[in-house]
């Protein structure tokens, strides 16, 4: 007994502890994201934006909440029912999955596992599934357009996020998301990587289908998209999905190029202030300029999407890739 | 073996609208798609018919006017304007210098509030968001000088057949003065969000392209004609009105696309600027009725005191003047192209046939061979660059 309860359940409880203390501050982070875009869009465009309900709008997005929960659920007719709610569901499962392997401070994750980059980037590749689902089953013409370009859209993105990844842990020397962190002590990725950097936040605003390459739920063309269809909670589990997704590509962005928890110079003082506060300031950064770029830029046409993945940013990956293990060979600085 | 035979891959069909966000209005298209192309474009209309031509048949002259505020509900003053013009043609009268400025002011006014409309919401068709709440905030100005002039933010019923209803509240003028000042910047402002923004021309330039002959053909007219290279302006090229007096240049594009509609557009709202601030400096003073009792009612002083006067004013307000036989056909330029009514009169207090001529009706037809080959996400940059406003398309 006592062994089932040391090897058993106290791992399990601890784990279970784990997983609520990333998920909880998760969905209240998500649900001030989506506050936060509507004050920052709002004072750009000179309006005030959500300011009623509690101190500043602060309860907007439970106000939001507890509107959605109690909406109806329409389940439109000759759509197949299961596809239909297991979409949302796993678009909103796999957001949450991704955050497993994310190390939020020195030692603070769930799973320290040695291949987390590509453990990230199986889940997110998975996030279109969520989506062709989605289309299918509303048996809608606007959603099944909206997911045949998200399938296109994400598939084409994610190869120049591959190759950009490679760069990276070329010069890191590791597949774990830890060690590629305290790779960046001397340096930041984001500055031997410049090109990199854009390409590959560009490429992450596309592979969470935010502004300008929003073509899924294109609101002048498609109406809403591969969501045209869904109401109440399924809906609310996209938009949670989605901006889940926004948290966790930037939470990669941090990793890879903006030294995660590390402070932006290794003085005492900045040492101090502890790691996850400056992962969660290098997030909000990255969230605030996804917000910026929405509120700039008007919105790619599909094919010119498709171009500028393949045509541009694929080659250009491509080329530094070779630049950067040569530059490594070269110099005698490739990592063991 | 068999051979497989050939297998008949159809087109299906998507429909555009009439509820959906970027369809301006009750506009219906039914695509045929072959993936993401555009094979043919169906555009359905009569969604928001109300018979304002057969209406107006039973209205008398004066009672008319308000139907027209009412047609393209972006831009009153100028279709009110024209139904004026052609009311006071068949009447044979004149109305007084001082309204004739007023009128120009105000249908340049329009002219801006009606292109910031457009550009706004065209730069929201193809994503961009900020454009349109920025240039919303100087159509609520615009919308408080028609406010202050008539009492109504759009449906003002302010210039009417003999001149324009009342004259300006003391203080108007430099209050529109110092707007005309200001607004130069926030067009400024916006063409730094749109004008060279590679992504924005990516979405337009090249985009339902119209030539020059296609152009005349089709009938088009305003923007739309003058962004194909024709410099066809009836403020130029017969002036009415006062248009003579100004100083002003027609914007004309070169290539006939999204992006040169959405140009000459531009260009137009700083020409109207250059005019109103001529027709502030020029105003000349006055009376703004015409000076006969038989057509515009006394002042309400006078009322008070003449028998006559009071006299005209219920036979005015009740059964209207009459407008000797005769047919006229009066056009305007207004911010959409040429706005025409032609008035049939047989010497009764009402027009026999009032018909329309709305530009947004023609432009709409040309969507089919705009759009042929270009793809699904045209669609809305297309419509939102020739300018469509329902109320005017369906009548």
């Amino acid at each position: 007994m006592a062994e089932f309860i040391n090897g058993y359940l106290i791992p399990f409880a601890w784990i279970l502890g784990k997983i609520l203390l990333f998920v909880l501050p998760l969905l209240v982070a998500v649900a001030y994201v989506t506050y936060a875009e509507r004050r920052i869009i709002g004072a750009m465009q000179m309006r005030i934006g959500p300011n009623v309900v509690g101190w500043f709008g602060l309860l907007q997005p439970f106000a939001d909440a507890v509107k959605l929960l109690t909406k109806e659920t329409v389940l439109p007719t000759g759509s197949s029912p299961v596809v239909f709610f297991l979409a949302p569901m796993v678009t909103f499962s796999l957001a949450m999955i991704a955050w497993a392997v994310i190390p939020v401070n020195e030692g603070w994750f769930i799973s320290n596992i040695n291949v987390g980059i590509l453990y990230l980037f199986a889940v997110s590749s998975l996030g279109v599934y969520g989506i062709v689902m989605a289309g299918w089953a509303s048996n809608s013409r606007y959603a099944f357009l909206g997911a045949m370009r998200s399938a296109a859209q994400m598939v084409s993105y994610e190869v120049s996020i591959g190759f950009v990844m490679i760069s990276v842990l070329l010069t890191a020397g590791s597949l774990n998301l830890s060690e590629i962190v305290m790779a960046q002590k001397g340096m930041w990725y984001f500055i031997p990587h410049f090109p990199m950097f854009v390409i590959f936040f560009v490429s992450v605003l596309a592979e969470t289908n935010r502004h300008p390459f929003d073509l899924p739920e294109a609101e002048s063309e498609l109406v809403a998209g591969f969501m045209t269809e869904y109401s109440s909670m399924s809906f609310a589990l996209f938009f949670l999905g989605e901006y889940a997704n926004m948290i966790m590509m930037s939470g990669v962005v941090t990793i890879l190029f903006l030294g995660g928890w590390l402070a932006p110079f290794d003085i005492a003082i900045l040492n101090a202030v502890p790691g996850i506060v400056w992962f969660a300031l290098k997030i909000s950064f990255c969230l605030f300029l996804m917000i910026w770029v929405r509120a700039t830029f008007p919105r790619y046409r599909y094919d010119q999407l498709m171009r500028l993945g393949w045509k541009v940013f694929l080659p250009l990956s491509l080329i530094w890739l070779v630049l950067t293990a040569g530059f490594l060979v070269y110099t005698g600085r490739v990592p063991v | 073996m068999t051979v497989n035979a050939d297998v008949e891959i159809e087109n299906y069909t998507i429909n555009f609208g009439p509820q959906h966000p970027a369809a301006h209005g009750v506009l219906r298209l039914v695509l045929e798609m072959d993936g993401e192309v555009i094979d043919r474009v169906d555009p359905h209309i009569g969604l928001l018919h109300r018979g304002t031509e057969k209406l107006i048949e039973y209205k008398s002259y004066l009672q008319a006017v308000p139907y027209f505020d009412r047609l393209d509900y972006v831009s009153p003053m100028n279709q009110e304007q024209a139904f004026a013009i052609a009311v006071e043609r068949l009447l044979g009268i004149e109305p007084p210098p001082r309204a004739k400025y007023i009128r120009m002011l105000f249908c340049e006014l329009t002219r801006i509030l009606n292109h910031i409309m457009n550009i706004a919401s065209y730069a929201m068709d193809v994503g961009a968001m900020t454009p349109f709440l920025w240039t919303f905030e100087e159509r609520e100005k615009l919308m408080e000088f028609y406010d202050a002039v008539s009492g109504a933010r759009m449906h003002a019923a302010y210039i009417r057949p003999g001149g324009v209803s009342m004259d300006m509240p003391a203080g108007l003028p430099e209050r529109i003065m110092t707007w005309a000042n200001q607004f130069p910047k926030i067009i400024d402002d916006m063409e730094g969000l749109l004008t060279e923004n590679r992504i924005f021309k990516q979405r337009v330039v090249d985009i339902g392209r119209v030539t020059a002959d296609e152009a005349v053909a089709w009938g088009f007219t305003g923007p739309n004609l003058r962004a194909s290279g024709i410099a066809w302006d009836l403020r130029k090229a017969q002036p009415y009105d006062g248009y003579e007096d100004m100083d002003f240049d027609i914007a004309i594009g070169k290539n006939g696309d999204c992006y040169d509609r959405y140009l000459v557009r531009v260009v137009e709202m700083r020409q109207s600027i250059r005019i109103i601030k001529q027709c502030l400096e020029k105003m000349p003073t006055g009376p703004v009725r015409v000076n006969d009792r038989k057509i515009m009612s006394p002042p309400r002083a006078e009322m008070k005191s003449s028998m006559e006067a009071l006299i005209h004013h219920f036979k005015l307000y009740t059964e209207g003047y009459k407008v000797p036989a005769g047919e006229v056909y009066a056009a305007v330029e207004a911010p959409k192209g040429e706005f025409g009514v032609y008035v049939v009169a047989d010497g009764t207090n009402r027009p026999y046939r009032c018909r329309i001529r709305a530009p947004g009706f023609v432009h709409l037809q040309g969507m089919d061979f705009m759009l042929r080959g270009h793809m699904l996400p045209d669609v809305p940059a297309v419509l939102g660059s020739i300018d469509i406003v329902f109320g005017e398309v369906d009548r």
